[in-house]
């Protein structure tokens, strides 16, 4: 037998660290979701083809804008030491993923108001004179438009990538501790930003193009979960411990069924059937998608917490 | 340039918690909250068990994920003795520390800052012991430079049989415990 006792019972950390709670979660969730629908917005604009994706050009940036201030609002709260978080902003420490995502960011505004004025919406261009004229001179070269879609890529990309590398970087947790949490969570901001562009959009064919796209991303992710769980299982005993959390533990059934059943194979096999016509596009699917991918970085978060060096060697 | 570092006896080490009292009043912990705190580690098979009864706290260590992924600058490393310490108008409070230390050794304090451990830096810079090494009743804790290879806590280190907690974690932490 190994059995620990300690006296130690400070608040959020005993009996099991508890310190990220719904705030973290959400913002990783929104974080990787405008990640994904900067990416498509910025490979539809860099390509000139602004004019065919309507959704993605003209509501998208909107909706990103909106959904930033959020995420950056659950991370506000999050904070204990409120005062003092423009601290962030004083200095740039290069070792601390965090500190990366605070500056991109800041980044990431400019870059989606700029998406924005592409093709920003007709009720705004009406009662806003200077929307009129800073959208025109995006227009007076197409060299604009693209350098503002490759930006929005290459900080998408970031943005995504840095939600994951911000949790894989604590060794301390061995379930965070995989380099493949960073290209799951762009890959999951992908699929939810696919399919909520695929939710939203009137235009058919780009319903279509988006639903196309998200099974490919959902593919991805499966493929990026099967190699997350592999990477843990075959590596030391914390981190197998920290595997069979998610496999057959504490967070299984919301693991298996909530984000691997409803949120990627069913709503895969629902919109294989509907880009082939053999069943009609159905909102249900996206929205599992969506669902599925807040879920996931709950479990992720929550479960890693949970993961544990010692707490962990004690297990049989 | 000195290393401290502390070296307990896990063979004298009763569990009295003096160290803990210690901490709490020369550092003004709030109540509920420890900077210290007292582990019994049980090992074996009855009848042929085995226990170790441990004084815990910030291991200070050589690699401390607390200050890499810090953003604010707020934990950093002492100039005197490579103590790991807190700002605590630098830091903002997004307990990302507390996720990277292996320990659990930090906490929010109730005013919103990551506290731990000094090592009673502000004792140790006019020559005094930390207060839990100085109060402790069996004299199992030792505290003092790492890299003096004649200084007492050296010694004990190259005499007797010791481990340092989670040493598989990389963050080569400064407390030793002899066994």
């Amino acid at each position: 037998m190994h059995e620990l006792t300690i006296t130690r019972h400070n608040p959020a950390i005993d009996p099991t660290l508890h310190i990220w709670g719904w705030e973290i979660s959400l913002y990783l969730f929104l974080g990787g979701l405008i990640a994904g629908m900067m990416m498509i917005t910025g490979f539809f604009l860099s390509r000139q083809r602004f004019k065919e994706a309507t959704c993605t050009c003209a509501l998208v940036p909107l909706l990103s804008v909106v959904l930033l201030s959020i995420g950056m609002l659950a991370l506000f709260l999050d904070l204990s030491h409120k005062l003092y978080v423009w601290r962030m902003y004083a200095t740039f420490k290069p070792a601390s993923p965090m500190s990366w995502g605070s500056w991109i960011l800041l980044l990431v505004y400019p870059a989606l108001i700029g998406a924005f004025l592409v093709r920003p919406p007709m009720y705004l261009t009406k009662r806003f004179a200077a929307l009129r004229r800073w959208s025109a001179k995006l227009h007076t070269h197409p060299s604009r438009i693209r350098a503002v879609g490759i930006l929005n890529m290459v900080l998408g990309a970031m943005l995504g990538i840095y939600t994951g590398i911000l949790l894989s970087g604590f060794g301390a947790r061995p379930l965070w501790n995989s380099p493949i949490l960073a290209p799951l969570f762009l890959i999951s901001g992908l699929s939810t930003a696919a399919a909520l562009v695929h939710l939203f959009a009137r235009d058919r064919d780009e319903s279509e193009m988006l639903a196309k796209a998200d099974n490919t991303f959902l593919t991805a992710e499966l493929v990026s979960v099967v190699l997350l769980i592999i990477g843990l299982i075959s590596s030391t005993k914390v981190h197998i411990q920290a595997a069979q959390l998610l496999l057959t533990g504490d967070y299984a059934p919301v693991f298996w069924v909530l984000v691997i059943g409803m949120g990627i194979i069913i709503p895969l096999i629902i919109q294989s059937l509907a880009v082939r016509h053999k069943v009609a596009h159905m909102p249900i699917a996206p929205i599992m998608v969506i669902i599925g991918g807040l879920i996931l970085r709950f479990v992720i978060v929550e479960a890693g917490q949970v993961s544990h060096w010692t707490r962990a060697a004690l297990l049989p | 340039m000195a290393r401290y570092g502390m070296v307990i006896d896990t063979t004298k080490c009763v569990g009295c918690m003096d160290c803990v009292v210690a901490c709490k009043t020369e550092n003004d912990v709030p109540q509920g909250y420890n900077r210290d705190w007292i582990a019994y580690d049980t090992n074996g098979q009855h009848p042929n068990l085995h226990m170790e009864i441990r004084s815990e706290r910030c291991n200070h260590c050589d690699n401390p994920p607390c200050v890499y992924c810090c953003p604010c600058g707020a934990s950093h490393i002492h100039e005197r003795g490579g103590v790991v310490l807190v700002y605590h108008d630098k830091c903002s409070g997004c307990k990302a520390c507390i996720a990277a230390c292996p320990y659990d050794a930090r906490f929010i304090h109730p005013e919103g800052y990551a506290d731990k451990c000094t090592f009673c830096i502000h004792r140790v810079e006019t020559g005094m012991d930390p207060a839990c090494v100085s109060v402790c009743p069996t004299y199992c804790m030792h505290f003092g430079d790492l890299d003096d290879p004649n200084s007492g806590v050296s010694r004990l280190l190259s005499s007797r049989r010791n481990h340092p907690l989670i040493d598989e974690a990389g963050t080569r932490p400064q407390i030793f415990y002899l066994t």
